[in-house]
């Protein structure tokens, strides 16, 4: 398609005939762009021979969950936006709305480190696979690299260093398999992978129609994949060798707040502000079960699976989480405790605990 | 900046503009084309050569012709506007009322014209003519609303004082003003071009997608099932963990077991090894044992070269090309020490590749040779003695018994930093650590 055709701009009226032109050519792609997504619905639906829940008919039912609180970690004077985990299993990093990125040993409750962030909601935090440095950014449209010194002395601000640019906010962002390159996601509606050594960027990757909101990135074995989700309600699964957008999902009624892949890889789940959870099939190529209840009104802040995949918790914005068995489609355990919405929520990397983040100023394990 | 405004034979720089404007006038008129008719005319008996006639009038109509050029243009881009028909920005020849834009909304004045403007513009409109705008306003308005969503209250706002404020105005006033304003935006509002640009990227992936090779929803979700089953001893939160769950227990027996180099590992975590390829290379020691195994196969440098494929792929930008001359000259080279044995079209391509050499150069022979060990020797092993009495050794640790006194909480002790372990590695290696896995050789089983 010749892209420079539609490049153009009315500042430079023929008015009457260019700017038909111009609404002519845009329904004309319009048009050809629904006609496209018909088809793809169509071939995917073609395959589509059974239900999630009546393959697990077979699978033992899961009995009551006791799940409780083991840590509260107070220390942020105000919401909690976003953490991570270290690969230690127990260390976290924590980034909140009063500027402060915090880094925990959840185990024992203690700070170990704390950075205050030229700006205001750090929507964005991430713990760099070495333990040895965190990544933040908010409202700066900024990723910042922070490598963590253990000199009580030392300034942490000082080391910083500033990775990604973008032009809008920065609303997640994350590690690949190292330390050397962070991938970034912002509310200018694209996302962009880096070299954390040079700031250079590496590949941007367009294709959402508005702010996008999360990203993860596939386990898989030729683990080049990341999947992204946005306020268009599409989830996008991209290449990170070429750029481009491989699939598309959009089957959320509203924004998107938070994708994870299943722990195989072969799919995520995303949590979206139309209160449902929804796992999609990547080689389906399509959406294969809604985890919803009617009762559920509030949005979903933030999803993750248990080592396993058998469970899905969910972060709503009613204060609440709610844990569905993935296989069945039901929920199986619902937990209080925060006293404000639940604005993110990560599982261990070894599984045995899962820490939620929440307005209420806590993070809980 | 030089103020000599004296330019050739002291004529002023004004004076030297208006010189070129009527230059390129008679240029003009002198094109052989459209320009005036020369001939050679007669006067009587004598020929006068090149000369033209009825000069006033050619000259008359020459300039005639300008001035409506000029007066069109003076329409289309809003210095006068009509009233009868506003989108039609054309010079009629008949008695049709026009007005004069006001300076403030010169294009020049306010250039360039910016979003948030325009929206604020739409959002009056909207609320004045309830909801009642043009098609492309609407379609406009709607892209607006999803691109500058975080200041929309602002927008909405903005909107509503001032048309509190053309309210106060008199009606005559505020006639006005609307018509000055919609003229301006007729010919300056922002462009719709992202619009077509995200729908191309849409209609692209759409194309890209119905290529796909899909795979029936029932085999997929029986997946899923095998999946959960396999790792459900594995789930802690499901079926907790040996000795005991840390977060529960206060005892990090169970962390201490599980560190990345331990002299016994897990029964569990050797079981794991055997789900899949990738379980046993995210292990650094189910790598390490699968590497001793290599060695006894003499088909080890497989995965050597696996891994320094993977160093690259994840590694600094700046060490890219000193790695794939390492790779090429210990792996692929004719008479390597390790040369890996790699399909001959798979061998040419990267080759090729290594002459401009980027972080994805080595990939198709990284799979290759993945796929190699992953069919052949990563079964083999799952079968070897090596692998056997790994997992018959393998621990199977006691479930800690529930503490004679539940009221008491055990001391939770506190953990080496992975900064610090990497720190100590640094001073005693004297190099920096490079890229890679989380390679903390973490302290392992040291508390503090």
């Amino acid at each position: 398609f010749s892209l420079c055709l539609y490049l153009i701009s009315p500042l430079v009226p023929e008015m009457a005939t260019q700017e038909v032109q111009l609404n002519e050519t845009l329904s004309h792609l319009k048009t050809e762009s629904d006609t496209l997504k018909t088809k793809l619905e169509e071939e995917r639906a073609k395959l589509h021979d059974v239900e999630l829940h009546q393959v697990a008919e077979k699978v033992d039912g899961l009995g009551q969950f006791v799940m409780k609180t083991r840590r509260t970690l107070k220390g942020h004077g105000n919401k909690v936006l976003c953490m991570d985990w270290c690969k230690d299993k127990r260390r976290i990093v924590s980034s909140s709305q009063d500027g402060k990125v915090i880094v925990w040993d959840a185990f024992t409750t203690n700070k170990e480190h704390a950075v205050t962030m030229p700006c205001t909601w750090v929507m964005a935090c991430a713990y760099a696979p070495s333990g040895c440095a965190v990544a933040c950014g908010g409202l700066d449209n900024k990723c910042s690299v922070y490598p963590l010194s253990l000199d009580k002395n030392e300034n942490l601000a000082a080391k910083k260093k500033s990775v990604a640019m973008h032009t809008n906010y920065l609303s997640a962002c994350s590690f690949t398999n190292s330390d050397m390159q962070i991938l970034t996601s912002s509310g200018d509606g694209t996302c962009a992978l880096w070299d954390v050594e040079s700031g250079q960027l590496l590949q941007s990757f367009h294709g959402h129609a508005a702010d996008v909101l999360c990203l993860d990135l596939a386990p898989s074995e030729t683990g080049n994949t990341f999947v992204s989700g946005g306020c268009d309600k599409k989830a996008n699964v991209w290449d990170m060798r070429s750029g481009q957008c491989i699939q598309s999902f959009e089957t959320h009624e509203s924004d998107i707040n938070s994708v994870r892949y299943y722990p195989s890889g072969d799919a995520f789940a995303s949590g979206s502000d139309d209160a449902t959870c929804r796992l999609y099939d990547l080689r389906a190529d399509r959406e294969v079960a809604i985890y919803s209840k009617e009762s559920i009104i509030f949005g979903v802040s933030s999803v993750d699976f248990s080592l396993s995949g058998r469970l899905l918790f969910g972060g709503y914005n009613d204060y609440t989480i709610n844990v569905w068995d993935v296989l069945k489609g039901t929920r199986v355990s619902i937990l209080f405790g925060h006293e404000n919405r639940v604005s993110t929520l990560r599982v261990s990397p070894d599984g045995t605990a899962f820490c939620s983040g929440s307005w209420d100023h806590t993070l809980r394990v | 900046m030089t103020i000599n405004t004296l330019a050739k034979g002291g004529w002023d720089r004004e004076q030297m503009a208006c010189f070129r404007k009527m230059e390129k006038v008679i240029v003009a008129m002198q094109d052989p084309d459209m320009g005036m008719k020369m001939r050679n005319q007669r006067l009587l008996i004598t020929v006068i050569p090149h000369a033209m006639t009825g000069v006033l009038g050619e000259l008359l109509l020459w300039c005639l012709t300008e001035a409506v050029h000029l007066s069109g243009m003076l329409v289309r881009y809003g210095y006068i506007y009509p009233l009868k028909e506003p989108r039609s920005l054309v010079l009629r020849p008949d008695e049709s009322p026009y007005r004069f834009q006001t300076p403030y909304f010169w294009t020049s004045t306010r250039w360039p014209a910016s979003e948030l403007d325009y929206a604020i513009y739409l959002a009056k409109k909207n609320i004045r003519k309830q909801g009642e705008l043009m098609e492309y306003e609407k379609e406009r308005y709607s892209l607006l609303h999803k691109r500058i969503n975080h200041t929309w209250d602002f927008v909405v706002m903005q909107a509503r004082e001032q048309l509190r404020a053309s309210k106060q105005r008199r009606k005559a006033d505020r006639i006005v003003l609307e018509c000055q304003e919609q003229a301006y935006w007729l010919i300056n509002r922002p462009p719709l071009t992202l619009c077509a640009f995200c729908l191309c990227l849409q209609i692209e992936t759409c194309r890209r997608a119905l290529g796909r090779n899909r795979v029936k929803s029932s085999i997929c979700l029986e997946g899923f099932v095998k999946y959960s089953e396999q790792y459900q001893n594995h789930d802690p939160i499901m079926q907790g963990c040996l000795p005991s769950n840390p977060w529960i227990s206060d005892d990090t027996a169970h962390w201490t077991m599980s560190s990345e180099i331990v002299p016994t590992p897990t029964r569990l975590r050797v079981e794991r090894w055997s789900f899949s390829f990738m379980e046993l290379l995210k292990d650094i020691m189910g790598m390490r044992e699968f590497m001793l195994y290599l060695e006894k196969e003499f088909s080890a440098e497989n995965l050597c070269f696996w891994q320094a494929c993977e160093d690259i792929r994840h590694g600094e930008s700046s060490r890219i090309l000193e790695k794939v001359e390492d790779i090429y000259k210990n792996f692929l080279a004719p008479g390597a020490a390790r040369w890996v044995n790699i399909d001959s079209k798979t061998m040419d391509k990267t080759l090729q590749g290594l002459r401009h050499p980027h972080r994805f150069v080595m990939d198709d022979a990284q799979m290759h040779i993945y796929f190699l060990m992953k069919k052949d020797s990563y079964p083999r092993y799952l079968k070897s003695d090596l692998y056997k009495n790994m997992l018959a050794k393998a621990i199977v640790p006691q479930e800690t018994k529930k503490s004679v006194f539940p009221f008491m909480r055990r001391q939770r002790h506190s953990s080496p930093s992975p900064a610090q372990a990497v720190i100590q590695v640094t001073e005693e290696d004297g190099h920096a650590k490079g890229a890679g896995r989380a390679g903390t050789n973490s302290a392992a089983g040291s508390h503090v």
